[in-house]
């Protein structure tokens, strides 16, 4: 509980280092918002229009003010407008949000589901052929980038059979849950590869860590079954190590999957956050890092928890 | 010595060895020039030509020699990760060993700081560096090495903690070894190997960072060549030229590959842990 809220405290100071360092990179990207929001259209204002538009937007103001109002701002739960979307920058998120959401819980699901069976065959089969093979084949799979295995199987779908990805205007869940999925497998798999490789090792080595402990030993020679050991002894010590690695991946999947994205032409938060530091839309650009900050951090401490809940002889913050 | 053979001896150390050095001399071979043809000449009659004698892995919608491009852009792709993880390794030590020999407020200061950088997503905080910087390739180097120094930071800094409350460090003390000689005699020297992992593990990064970059158009700018860019520019043409997206693809692939399993070799043979444990 002390270290609950210890971390805790330590939260505003990190997403305070990330405001400042984000608001003052956003600002020195050459060119500014109102030019790159009007594009060609922005030599046809006239110097009075245009100071109209920057104090709406409230880019007149000296940096510090800026700064101060935008902190002012968010504590109060505004985030800004958005210079491209003309809305708040919080709905323009939130918007974005449940797409992301949704493909790293898909895409983690995936990988726990292939990765989980696929580590614990190949430990309790170590050093036998078909080890190997899960091992070849983690390996192959953690070294391919997401754009590759998302390239290849594209090509493969429209060489081979003739079919493209479910592309076209995005379907939310809620409205035709049918046609969502459809849009967001691909996706998932080619996110879920790497993930699965990476959960099939850590889990892999892992299990043969905690099968070579003396209470598995001991448990086997009192004649205990095999399945037995394996449940009820090993796996739960076995899943540390694979909730913290799960934990990182879907905390950085939370924030977006830019390329993923780009290659399925899928609305999510990393193609905006992408575009919007094209498009110099700095309110956009500072509330979504800040946002995707504060999920990362949260995916994070969530994590340390389940370690306590996993292993009650771990006590965090002690050392 | 003893390691080079010991890392011979461990399979995935041979085959991730191999995968590195031919990937070493494509590379030097790319950036000297030294490619079937110029990887930037454009033989506009041969657009589009599948993988032949004259072109072993076709050319492209110029009509320039894929395989040229490719050894360009592996040596691209090489200089950007060597010179980043050289960054990230350099700024991380420096930064790890500080806070843990310096302690309380420096240590504090140093590991917030990085708590900030590890806090933004990788790929989002490389694309605001290079945004901010405009692209090209001493900006992925930049971009890619400061989103890697926080991992190195934590990598030096916790060994390190632990290293200095060992009693070697309080005789070299009783001694009157000065800081910097304890410091970089005998907290550095402990902590090549763990670094030594981590390099080769960061390269496999790097390598795939700065072609994801490339891949959104953010790293090396057309004409030069660069595998992530090759691979975006094959996306229309998958289906009339397949060769265009499978050998950088491929390429790609294996590069990394190479150094994910040398990495575990290293890790296995440098790590003593793990080191009774069968290969």
């Amino acid at each position: 509980m002390n270290y609950l809220l210890r971390r805790l405290a330590t939260f505003p100071l990190v997403l305070l280092g990330v405001s400042v360092l984000v608001f003052v990179a956003i600002r020195m990207v050459p060119g500014d918002s109102i030019t790159a929001m009007l594009g060609t259209e922005a030599g046809l204002l006239t110097p009075a229009q245009r100071d109209a538009l920057a104090a709406y937007f409230g880019i007149d103001q000296p940096w510090f003010v800026q700064y101060w109002r935008w902190i002012g701002g968010i504590l109060r739960g505004n985030f800004g407008i958005s210079v491209t979307y003309g809305r708040p920058v919080l709905d323009v998120v939130l918007e974005r949000f449940p797409l992301t959401l949704e493909l790293a819980v898909l895409s983690m699901i995936i990988a726990l589901a292939v990765g989980m069976p696929a580590g614990i065959y190949a430990a309790t089969h170590s050093e036998k052929p078909s080890d190997l093979g899960v091992r070849v084949i983690a390996m192959i799979g953690q070294s391919t980038p997401s754009f590759v295995l998302g390239l290849l199987i594209i090509y493969t779908l429209s060489a081979g059979f003739g079919v493209l990805p479910a592309m076209g205007e995005f379907a939310p869940l809620w409205q035709d849950p049918l046609r969502n999925l459809s849009q967001l497998i691909l996706p998932a798999v080619t996110l879920g590869f790497a993930f699965a490789a990476s959960v099939t090792r850590i889990a892999r080595s892992a299990m043969l860590d905690v099968l070579s402990d003396d209470y598995v030993r001991t448990a086997r020679s009192k004649g205990a079954s095999a399945r037995s050991v394996i449940w009820r002894h090993a796996l739960p010590n076995a899943l540390i190590p694979v909730v913290t690695l799960s934990g990182i991946e879907f905390g950085y999947l939370l924030g977006g999957a830019v390329i993923v994205e780009q290659i399925y032409a899928l609305p999510g938060l990393g193609r905006m956050v992408l575009d919007a530091i094209l498009q110099r839309d700095y309110a956009l650009v500072q509330g979504s890092v800040l946002f995707i900050a504060f999920n990362f951090m949260i995916v994070n401490l969530l994590v340390d928890l389940a370690y306590v809940a996993l292993d009650p002889r771990i006590r965090l913050g002690e050392q | 010595m003893r390691i080079l053979r010991a890392i011979f001896g461990h399979g995935s150390g041979r085959i991730g060895g191999c995968i590195v050095a031919v990937y070493l001399l494509l590379a030097i071979l790319g950036l000297l020039g030294l490619t079937p043809h110029n990887p930037i000449t454009q033989y506009r009659i041969d657009r589009l030509h599948a993988p032949s004698a004259a072109y072993w892995m076709g050319t492209d919608l110029f009509g320039r020699d894929v395989a040229s491009r490719l050894m360009a852009g592996i040596g691209q792709s090489f200089t950007v990760a060597f010179f980043s993880v050289a960054f990230a390794t350099l700024a991380g030590t420096v930064l790890g060993l500080a806070a843990a020999w310096l302690g309380r407020r420096w240590d504090g200061v140093v590991m917030r700081i990085m708590d900030v950088l590890l806090a933004f997503p990788a790929i989002l905080l490389a694309l605001l560096i290079v945004t901010v910087a405009g692209p090209g390739t001493w900006t992925s180097v930049i971009a890619i090495g400061i989103v890697y120094t926080p991992i190195f930071t934590r990598v030096v800094r916790g060994p390190a903690l632990s290293l200095k409350a060992r009693e070697f460090v309080d005789a070299a003390r009783t001694f009157g070894s000065s800081s910097s000689y304890i410091v970089t005699r005998h907290l550095l020297l402990n902590l090549v190997a763990p670094l030594t992992v981590q390099v080769t593990l960061a390269l496999a990064w790097a390598l795939l960072t700065e072609a994801g970059l490339s891949f959104l158009g953010l790293g090396t700018q057309p004409p030069a060549a660069s595998l992530g860019l090759m691979l975006s520019d094959s996306r229309n043409l998958m289906e009339t030229a397949p060769w265009l997206m499978i050998f950088p693809g491929l390429a790609i692939m294996i590069s990394i590959l190479g150094f994910n399993l040398l990495g575990d070799a290293l890790r296995d043979v440098l790590d003593p842990k793990t080191r009774r444990a069968p290969a």
